[in-house]
């Protein structure tokens, strides 16, 4: 364990020592986890121990936030600086990159070695497919540094899915605009997960090349051209699934379009739980209030977090995007899921019970007190949410 | 030639570098910059939320504390 201090001119020397900072290998090696069900499968011979990364993911994840339960420390302020100067959180991040990419060739190895069954091979491109979401949020965090390394190291691991678009989208596009209607990957209230994910998905490609088609534009250059940074991470999905594709035949195409898609619906689950009906207020200006923590869903889970890079505290993240994962803070009152983000998902992707649950949640805010005039809500569901709720919104 | 810097973050725009992965030359002044313009680091401040700097000194607390950061490491 290692220990920093802070020679404070008012308060003498300040202490901290990271707790967590060994554990984050579990955010680093978590993407190889699925390799586990490939070896359960070998070993047994039992497909069905294909299915236990996803078991272990959305049952016993969810138990062990319920159990461990909340983190809610933080890093005293002044040591913030030096956290963030410590390579070893940087090396954790760039050591998940190339997992993501020996998974999937396991994933692929496996496929086309294996006599697998269709279930069988559905369940193992499903696997692939969240592994490799995961990878998108090792992109996100990478994505939001500065130096050209990270950067890079976030276009490659961007790749495995085919979400090459996801930096420019999420820095530009949502950390801008979240928690307003207009945002493509802020969800409404009364908005279902599938409704979100066709508003969502086309929404933040379309908002990408947009965005780096005006700053192109700026540049003097063209869509098509090499500094399209869209294009490049595109370029190194499309060598290594058009090469495996020519390699292995079409058996694997089925394979490549469930793992690509079910990556991007991880994202797509991370968005729609993030800011469910949150909404930044509009100045008389026309424009938004800065965002503030209590516009994001925040998370203290200490299991799940392990395994996310610290994502599920949100709120900060939000507040303060270019801050590292190891520095993130628990804030007091904001919005609060009742469950990791693995638990949450599964509310999710079960509306009524996302509903049930949230609805309530978010009209009981401190900020909101059941005034739906500060609530993003899908338009025309108003009336309903009034009657429905008519307890708990303000008259 | 003037800078201006980002009050979440701390990154400075220097008009003298401009900002070359956004497409700024340097020379580009802070006033030319297009009025939707977002801080390139962080992107959740805009122009209007700029600070200018009177010299080269750095003004938010965040940026205070990282530059005064004294490094002692401890095994």
């Amino acid at each position: 364990m290692k220990t920093v201090t802070f020679d404070s001119p008012t308060q003498g020397t300040i202490s901290y020592t990271d707790k967590k900072r060994g554990l984050w290998w579990m955010s680093a090696l978590y993407p190889l986890f699925p390799i586990t069900g490939l070896v359960l499968h070998g070993l047994t011979g039992i497909e069905l121990m294909l299915l236990v990364p996803m078991v272990a993911a959305y049952i016993c994840v969810p138990l062990f936030d319920y159990l461990l339960g909340e983190d809610l420390s933080n890093p005293p302020e002044e040591v913030v600086a030096q956290l963030e100067q410590d390579r070893y959180y940087s090396r954790l991040l760039y050591l998940a990159v190339p997992l993501h990419f020996i998974t999937f060739f396991a994933a692929v190895y496996w496929i086309v070695t294996q006599d697998l069954s269709m279930a069988g091979y559905l369940i193992l491109a499903v696997g692939a497919g969240m592994t490799s979401g995961l990878g998108i949020n090792t992109g996100h965090e990478l994505g939001h540094k500065t130096d050209p390394l990270s950067r890079l190291m976030a276009k490659i691991v961007l790749a495995v899915p085919g979400y090459g678009h996801f930096c420019l989208e999420h820095n530009a596009g949502h950390h801008r605009h979240v928690a307003t209607p207009e945002d493509t990957a802020s969800s409404k209230m009364g908005e279902n997960i599938y409704a979100f994910a066709l508003r969502e998905i086309p929404g933040g490609f379309k908002r990408a090349w947009q965005l780096e088609k005006v700053r192109l534009q700026r540049k003097g250059k063209s869509m098509w051209s090499p500094s399209n940074e869209l294009l490049q991470s595109y370029a190194i999905t499309a060598v290594i699934q058009i090469s495996l594709l020519i390699a292995f035949g079409w058996m694997l195409l089925p394979f490549l379009i469930i793992h690509n898609f079910l990556a991007w619906w991880q994202l797509t689950s991370a968005n729609y739980i993030e800011h469910y009906g949150l909404l930044r207020e509009k100045k008389a200006n026309g424009s938004y209030e800065r965002c503030q923590p209590h516009h994001s869903w925040n998370s203290n889970h200490v299991f799940s977090n392990l395994l996310l890079y610290h994502l599920e505290r949100h709120s900060d993240h939000h507040a303060h995007p270019t801050r590292h994962y190891q520095s993130l803070r628990n804030f007091e009152d904001v919005p609060a899921l009742p469950n990791g983000y693995f638990g949450a998902y599964l509310m999710a992707y079960c509306p009524p019970i996302w509903f049930a649950v949230m609805n309530p949640r978010l009209l009981n805010l401190q900020h909101i007190q059941g005034d739906l005039s500060k609530v993003n809500i899908l338009p025309g569901k108003r009336e309903a949410m009034e009657q429905k709720y008519a307890s708990l919104v303000a008259a | 030639m003037k800078k201006y810097q980002c009050p979440d973050c701390s990154y400075i725009y220097d008009e003298a570098v401009g900002h070359e992965h956004e497409g700024y030359e340097p020379g580009t002044r802070f006033e030319d910059l297009p009025e939707d313009f977002a801080c390139p680091a962080c992107f959740v401040r805009e122009k209007e939320d700029f600070v200018p700097l009177e010299s080269d000194s750095i003004t938010s607390d965040c940026a205070k504390n990282k530059n005064s950061v004294v490094r002692s490491l401890k095994k």
